[in-house]
């Protein structure tokens, strides 16, 4: 009886999966799975698309072959080939009624289309429609589609329906209503602003699994301004404790830790609230405190909450108590044999030495280990740690450690951050100057490529300034030091771009300024630089200037100049070269060494890349011209605002725009700041952005200005950056203009200085880790030991109080007040959530629903072997027949006994779910333990199954039936 | 915030992918192709992190098969290496004893399992029962839906005989 009953539970399973896939589909799957290289797999692909191109166009294709093909579709594009011929289809597939094929529809347009696709306004429109439906799996299909789909311009045609769906009775669509929510916000935040109070109210809803959503949006609000939520803080942390004190139904539980996941979204907010804010800390010690004590640190989940927890410590308001906590779960960390947890240990070190410095100290030789593991993930982490704590005491010792991890790897991405990071540390603890331009070099040669080339410029600059002391003869010294190691560094085979610049702008400069090398040694040298790096104009452009410099130093010293062959062969090459730049410094060379000394000296001043030039901003000398053109008869010049038809936008001052903006005239440059700022300006003034596009005049003005400021200042770099012609435009520029102009002008000259103001603050966060300080370390003979003693010793004691940015805010009695109110409230709150979750076990599986749905949670592998050929009678009677005896095989064994035993610890927590709430009757709570029951046999039964299909294990993946939790 | 989700084969076929973040379908073979290489050629002690361009990778090995998220740097780790184990054993109670090849010949239930479980690139709900629940309630929707198309189909195949 019971094997007839399993037989025609097969034999229902087989029509079901036939429905899915069909034999092509599945061959498809297999021939992939079997192909011996990337090479064969691509062929299949391209054949499939092939098909699937011919299949997909053909008329009245029946509804389920068609999702069919989408999902091969899917399958193709997730093997990373182009499916795009069948987006449209599976936008099409969307509009359709039954729930079956919307689904695949929208799963389709999810995997395949990016927010900014043009398809996606043709399913708007379809989500608009189902977001309404009154069946709420639709529902729930549309809002994931919203999560990905909708884009900024889209956000208002859904939004109205998504605020309603937050009071949906079903918890699954509220929950998804308030993802799409937060999607929204990342995107728009400005679409979504007036709906903070729907979170706060969802934050107090009845399903656990709606609340745990809602930290989400909650979570991002709070960072990006945490002062509006310091009422929240008291709901906050009594939501922590009622989840730490399990509350929370049991389905919550993972691990039988009380909802992690809630726990550690929770601590996140409330380090953010509680940074630097006295009062609010103080609520939340004891939860913490609490949590620390209940947290089980022998599984994984139990160490990411307390991770959390010690984040959470680092940033609020210092606690004695907490930090010790911390510091113990810390060394707990570093203790481990786990490298995740040395890991972790690290980060949380590297947060908590901000406050208490001094416990780095007693980890040294566990931060020494992790810095010579063989893992790069965890070395990277130690790096981090050990930027964060560098003095200028064991700044030389890290800062040799990175450079020589540096050079050892090749991720791209990675060097480019510690040779930053090298520059900055070497910028604000360097030593000495010798030390300095020694690290520079070596992360010029090593990383040159990946430095930003502000970087090169700096040090130009810095090699120029000198160290800003009264003595000169240091400079001098650092100067020829660094002459004579890039001489030196010149013989290397291959030298990134960057470097050559500034070892060209350095020779250049200073080559010949000590008289130690000759004229003709120094122009030879950048010659043959020029030379060899032929295809790098830039590298080429610095080095005709060199060459200029050193030439006009040579005239002005009344030194007979002979040009070295190379160098006249050089210079014919680059007087007909294409590129006009190159041309017009080759040019400039021929034209100064053909001038006379004293000519020459006024020219190019030695060593005079530090001084200011001193433009005429009047252009005064340009008057007696202006006379004799006057009274031959020209046109005088008309202000700019005078003129008729015309915005005054000459006053939208542009820093960066400074030699532009003397003329007036230049609209273009103020263009792209302007239309930013548009957005934000309200309506009104929006109608004098009208005046905006003149392009006629704009044309022929803007050649104007382009062909006389280069010549200004074309020959050093070096003056580039000290010009300051800014404020020059006051001289033609109008003052005054009408009043609709002048509103929208100074709106939107204010934003754009805040946005400047805010990205300058961005980018000096000049870091203060200076104020570390360590003690005496023990000393212990080893290498290691020296190692940990340059890193964490030196005795100089340079007591600091750590600028940990806490601030005491002072309580306000209307903020108290507030947050009596609001505790009140919260207390009803919770209140009413305990009595809502007394109930037990809401959500049992015991309802009726659920039984339909019972067979294909029990073992839908099954399927398999009806995909494989349904009309085959043997083929299932086979299978039939070497099912039936596994299952068989299980009724003899006891129940529950040694399906226990033999489940690992990892899924110890699924085996103690009663395995009934799963299935409703008798017969399929066996099947479910056959299903649940020991892995191998489990396996065996598999494996027969898919030598039927024709995968064979032994082909290239035999791990293909292995049980992933086994 | 979550980035994307990789299921990587030993052999470094790809299972399944989700992109929470817009990706080109040119970046997408990169991003595997790079990741591929690096994580499957880690060793067993290591950690299960990757530092990559700027943002972490936590994987996971199950079997055969690598289970990799995409996150942001200041991101939990810890915790998303147990959001890929919440995945498997909600995979793994949903096929029983889950398989790599369950996941090859069903990788759209996967990917429905894995849209109740992540949403938008956050973890939506944390408790394998409902998702458990809410994926039961699809299948039988599916179940009932092909039933009545089953008769429906079955009386256009008598009406004209």
């Amino acid at each position: 009886m019971e094997q007839l009953k399993t037989i025609g539970r097969e034999l229902a399973m087989g029509s079901q999966g036939g429905f899915y896939q069909s034999k092509e589909f599945l061959d498809l799957v297999k021939s992939i799975g079997e192909a011996r290289s990337k090479a064969e797999e691509d062929r299949i692909v391209l054949g499939e698309i092939e098909t699937l191109k011919r299949r997909v166009s053909e008329p009245d294709i029946p509804k389920r072959k068609m999702k069919e093909y989408i999902l091969r579709l899917v399958y193709v594009e997730m093997l990373g080939h182009d499916a795009s011929f069948g987006y449209i289809h599976a936008v099409k597939m969307t509009h359709d009624d039954s729930l079956l094929v919307k689904r695949t529809g929208y799963l389709a347009v999810t995997l395949f289309l990016n927010e900014d696709h043009d398809l996606i306004i043709l399913i708007v429109n379809t989500i608009q429609k189902d977001l309404k439906s009154d069946n709420y799996l639709v529902v729930c299909a549309a809002l994931n589609a919203v999560c990905k789909l909708i884009n900024e311009e889209t956000i208002p045609a859904v939004l109205p329906q998504v605020v309603d769906l937050l009071a949906h009775p079903k918890e699954a669509v509220r929950k998804k209503a308030i993802m799409a929510l937060h999607r929204f916000y990342q995107k728009s935040p400005s679409s979504v602003s007036h709906l903070v109070s729907n979170f706060r109210k969802r934050l107090c809803d009845n399903d656990p699994g709606v609340m745990g959503a809602t930290l989400c949006p909650l979570f991002e609000l709070v960072s990006t301004d945490v002062n509006s939520y310091k009422d929240l803080v008291i709901s906050f942390v009594s939501i922590l404790k009622q989840v730490a004190e399990r509350r929370l139904p049991k389905a919550y539980d993972y691990h039988q830790m009380p909802a992690p996941f809630i726990q550690i979204k929770l601590l996140k907010i409330l380090a953010l609230l509680g940074s630097g804010d006295k009062q609010a800390s103080e609520n939340m010690y004891t939860v913490v405190g609490d949590i620390f004590r209940k947290c089980d640190s022998s599984s994984n989940i139990g160490n990411a909450v307390l991770y959390e927890c010690i984040c959470c410590v680092s940033s609020i308001y210092p606690n004695p108590k907490l930090l010790e906590s911390a510091a113990d779960a810390i060394s707990r960390f570093l203790k481990s044999d786990s490298h995740n947890l040395k890991y972790m240990g690290i980060d949380a070190l590297g947060r908590l030495i901000k406050i208490s410095p001094e416990i780095a100290e007693q980890h040294q030789l566990a931060v020494i280990d992790c810095l010579e593991d063989p893992d790069d993930t965890l070395k990277r982490k130690t790096f981090e740690l050990l930027y964060k704590m560098t003095k200028s005491t064991n700044v030389e010792v890290i800062v040799d450690r990175m450079i020589d991890y540096m050079i050892s790897i090749n991720d791209n991405h990675y060097k480019t951050e510690i040779a930053s990071r090298c520059v900055e540390l070497a910028e604000q603890f360097a030593p000495s100057n010798q030390w300095f331009i020694q690290i520079m070099n070596k992360v010029f040669e090593h990383a040159g490529d990946l430095v930003n080339i502000k970087v090169a410029h700096n040090l130009m600059r810095l090699i120029a300034e000198g160290f800003g002391e009264d003595d000169d003869s240091a400079d001098s010294q650092l100067r020829s030091s660094a002459v004579d190691s890039y001489l030196h560094i010149l013989g290397e085979p291959k030298i990134p771009s960057v470097f050559l610049q500034l070892i060209c702008w350095v020779l250049g400069e200073y080559g010949t300024a000590d008289g130690k090398y000759s004229a003709s040694y120094i122009t030879g040298k950048l010659s043959d630089v020029a030379e060899a790096y032929s295809n790098d104009e830039t590298v080429k452009a610095y080095a005709v200037t060199a060459l200029m410099k050193i030439y006009a130093f040579e005239i002005a010293a009344g030194r007979k100049v002979d040009m070295l062959p190379e160098c006249q062969s050089l210079m014919e090459q680059f007087l007909a070269s294409h590129s006009t730049d190159l041309q017009q410094r080759a040019y400039e060379l021929q034209a100064v060494i053909g001038l006379d000394a004293h000519a020459v000296e006024s020219i190019m001043p030695s060593d005079a890349s530090c001084e200011d030039i001193e433009v005429d901003k009047a252009l005064s000398f340009l008057n007696g011209y202006i006379q004799d053109s006057i009274e031959k008869g020209a046109q005088p010049y008309i202000p700019e605002s005078e003129r008729s038809g015309m915005l005054n936008i000459s006053n939208f001052r542009n820093q960066d725009h400074h030699g532009a903006s003397s003329h007036g005239l230049k609209f273009e440059a103020y263009e792209l700041p302007k239309q930013t700022v548009q957005s934000r300006i309200p309506p009104a003034t929006l109608a004098s952005t009208e005046f905006v596009p003149v392009p006629e005049p704009m044309s022929v003005r803007e050649s104007y200005p382009t062909t006389i400021v280069p010549s200004a200042s074309s020959d050093a770099e070096s003056t580039e950056l000290k010009l300051r012609l800014d404020g020059v435009q006051k001289k033609w520029g109008r003052q005054t203009h009408s009043p609709a102009t002048s509103t929208s002008s100074s709106t939107s000259k204010k934003t754009v200085n805040g946005i400047k103001q805010v990205d300058g603050s961005n980018t000096s966060n000049s870091s203060t880790w200076e104020t570390y300080d360590s003690r005496k370390h023990v000393e212990i003979n080893s290498e290691k030991q020296k190692l940990a003693a340059s890193l964490f010793g030196g005795s100089s004691k340079t007591e600091k109080k750590p600028a940990t940015g806490h601030k005491i805010s002072k309580p306000s009695s209307h903020m108290v007040e507030k947050s009596h109110v609001r505790k009140s409230s919260m207390e009803i709150a919770s209140e009413k959530k305990a009595l809502v979750h007394q109930p037990p076990d809401l959500l049992d599986f015991g309802e009726p629903t659920v039984q339909s749905s019972d067979p294909p949670s029990v073992d839908p592998f099954k399927e398999l072997e009806g995909l494989l050929e349904p009309t085959t009678q043997l083929g299932s009677t086979a299978a039939a027949a070497t099912n039936s005896p596994d299952i068989m095989g299980l009724f003899t064994e006891t129940p529950g006994g040694t399906h226990n035993k033999d489940d690992s610890d990892i899924l110890s927590s699924l085996s103690k779910q009663p395995v009934t709430n799963m299935v409703g009757g008798a017969t399929s709570t066996q099947v479910a333990q056959s299903s649940k029951g020991p892995n191998r046999k489990d396996s065996l039964e598999k494996d027969s199954l898919v030598r039927q299909m024709g995968v064979t294990p032994s082909s290239p993946n035999p791990n293909l039936f292995k049980d992933l939790l086994g | 915030m979550i980035h994307f989700v990789l299921l990587i084969s030993r052999q470094g076929k790809v299972r399944l992918t989700k992109w929470y973040s817009p990706y080109s379908q040119k970046e997408r073979t990169k991003v595997i192709r790079e990741l591929g290489g690096v994580i499957l050629s880690r060793g067993p002690k290591l950690c299960n992190f990757v530092d990559w361009r700027g943002f972490k990778v936590v994987y996971k090995r199950y079997a055969s098969l690598y289970f990799c998220m995409c996150i942001d740097q200041d991101d939990n780790e810890l915790e998303v290496l147990e959001i890929i184990h919440h995945f498997v054993e909600i995979l793994d109670r949903y096929f029983g004893s889950v398989c790599e090849l369950d996941l090859i010949f069903n990788f759209h239930k996967a990917y429905y399992i894995l849209d109740e479980l992540l949403l938008a690139g956050e973890l939506q709900e944390t408790s394998k029962k409902t998702v458990a629940r809410l994926i039961a309630a699809q299948d039988s929707l599916v179940e009932t839906a092909k039933e009545q198309q089953g008769s429906i189909s079955n009386i256009i195949a008598q009406a004209t005989k």
